[in-house]
């Protein structure tokens, strides 16, 4: 099945199908979650209204760690597989997963400083994070570090494998060691603390975010495609006009 | 495992035929450790409280310079494609090479420390935690850090785009190694960080030979 999406025709006639099924509902999701968390959600009783920074934060924190989990499998399939297109998803998920991991970091500052007096500090959970996002950064350097964009992208993928090792101990930092940051509210055995009414509009940023990646990652793989094919044609009429 | 022991043998010659290279990278360790009494002032307090940090930070600093030319003079002259296609696996070859590398390295890093740490007037509880820590880490920065070198192989740039890589990776050695010193000076036990440590480095003996090894593969495809 999935070696049958190896043929990038396919695969792009899949990726136009599936596009507006992810682009729409992560529009009307994340605008119909926004007004939620903004306007029609409780403040809390500690935090008054800085608790809406959370409706960006905990979302972007889910999808650092997803775009990064699904880039390691990609990179994965891509070293065992020799799967043509996933090392192209994981290049196109790369700046993506950063730009999520930096949102992430920006927001949990603008809300750490209202909330514990200070921009940063250095707890086990907002340094894993950091580290989490050199690794993104790392990723894409040594992805265009070679001549040759095929090595680069090998490479690229065994750091991406062996980066993975972070993302369990920023899921866990929480509970491993006493961190300013809060341990784990939504995802736990005992069910949620958090009520409904906060719960709703986070969960729909949530799945709006993840649909929105997806969209995202579908577009930046069609954009590397092209640009590959252009690079591919202007080599090639080089070619034909030195060889003239 | 005869096969670890004649690339050691190699690359402990070819490293004692140009001593000066590991005597440069110990040498950048004490300058760049020297620095910061220039820059914080030399209050003695306050350089026995950054000793066991100054210490670490410098060392891993020093060790980044030192992976850029670890398999970039035998890729270059072909004899990491003889050593690919030999019996011995590569595997074998990455953590031989990790042996050398903390030989030549690791070790003399390691003697140095002491040093920097009476400069700065390290407390003497310290000096054990130091050593100890030293012992358990330096090993497992030339194991992450072989897995770069093999990572950015023949890359444009490559030094930099190294430390860019490895430093991520090694931040939790630097964390535990300094809380050990610390624990030790402040009275506190010390055993569960230096477990920990001891624990990283069991764990990077055995995944990182892998890493590395895929990582050669993919750069003499």
């Amino acid at each position: 099945m999935i070696q049958q999406y190896a043929n990038p025709a396919r695969f792009n006639r899949l990726a136009a199908t599936l596009m507006p099924w992810f682009a729409w509902p992560a529009g009307i999701l994340i605008v119909v979650g926004l007004y939620f968390a903004l306007f029609n959600s409780p403040p809390d009783y500690q935090q008054g209204d800085t608790v809406r920074i959370m409706y960006v934060h905990v979302p972007a924190a889910w999808m650092a760690l997803f775009v990064y989990t699904s880039m390691a499998l990609s990179s994965a399939v891509g070293l065992i597989w020799k799967h043509p297109l996933a090392h192209l998803s994981a290049q196109a998920a790369a700046p993506i997963g950063a730009c999520f991991t930096f949102v992430c970091l920006l927001t949990g500052s603008l809300w750490g400083k209202p909330m514990w007096g200070t921009w940063w500090v250095w707890d086990a959970r907002l340094t894993s994070v950091l580290i989490l996002f050199f690794l993104y950064l790392g990723f894409m350097a040594l992805q265009n570090a070679f001549d040759d964009p095929a090595r680069g992208e090998r490479s690229a993928a065994i750091l991406a494998i062996i980066g993975f090792i972070n993302v369990p101990i920023i899921k866990f930092s929480v509970d491993w060691w006493n961190t300013l940051h809060q341990p784990a509210s939504v995802v736990k055995m005992s069910g949620p603390a958090i009520h409904s009414s906060m719960l709703i509009p986070l969960f729909m940023m949530g799945i709006g975010f993840t649909l929105y990646f997806c969209a995202l990652l579908l577009l930046r793989m069609k954009t590397l495609m092209l640009a590959r094919r252009a690079r591919g044609m202007s080599m090639a009429q080089l070619h034909q006009q030195t060889a003239e | 495992m005869s096969a670890l022991v004649l690339i050691l043998r190699r690359e402990m010659r070819l490293a004692l035929r140009q001593i000066g290279d590991s005597a440069i990278i110990v040498l950048f360790f004490v300058l760049a450790a020297v620095l910061f009494p220039f820059g914080v002032g030399p209050e003695p307090n306050m350089l026995a409280r950054m000793a066991p940090g100054v210490v670490w930070v410098t060392a891993l600093l020093a060790a980044m310079l030192s992976f850029e030319r670890l398999f970039t003079p035998d890729f270059e002259d072909g004899s990491l494609e003889q050593l690919a296609l030999g019996p011995a696996p590569l595997e074998m070859v990455a953590l031989a090479k990790a042996a050398a590398h903390w030989l030549t390295t690791g070790l003399p890093l390691m003697i140095a420390a002491p040093l920097i740490a009476v400069l700065y007037r390290l407390p003497d509880s310290g000096y054990g935690a130091l050593m100890t820590t030293m012992a358990l880490g330096t090993p497992t920065i030339s194991l992450i850090g072989t897995v770069g070198a093999a990572l950015t192989l023949g890359s444009r740039r490559g030094g930099v785009l190294l430390s860019l890589l490895v430093i991520p990776l090694i931040v939790p050695v630097l964390i535990f190694g300094t809380a050990a010193i610390d624990a030790a000076i402040g009275g506190f036990p010390v055993r569960q960080h230096l477990m920990l440590m001891g624990g990283f480095l069991l764990g990077a003996l055995v995944l990182t030979p892998l890493a590395t090894a895929a990582a050669l593969r993919q750069a003499l495809e």
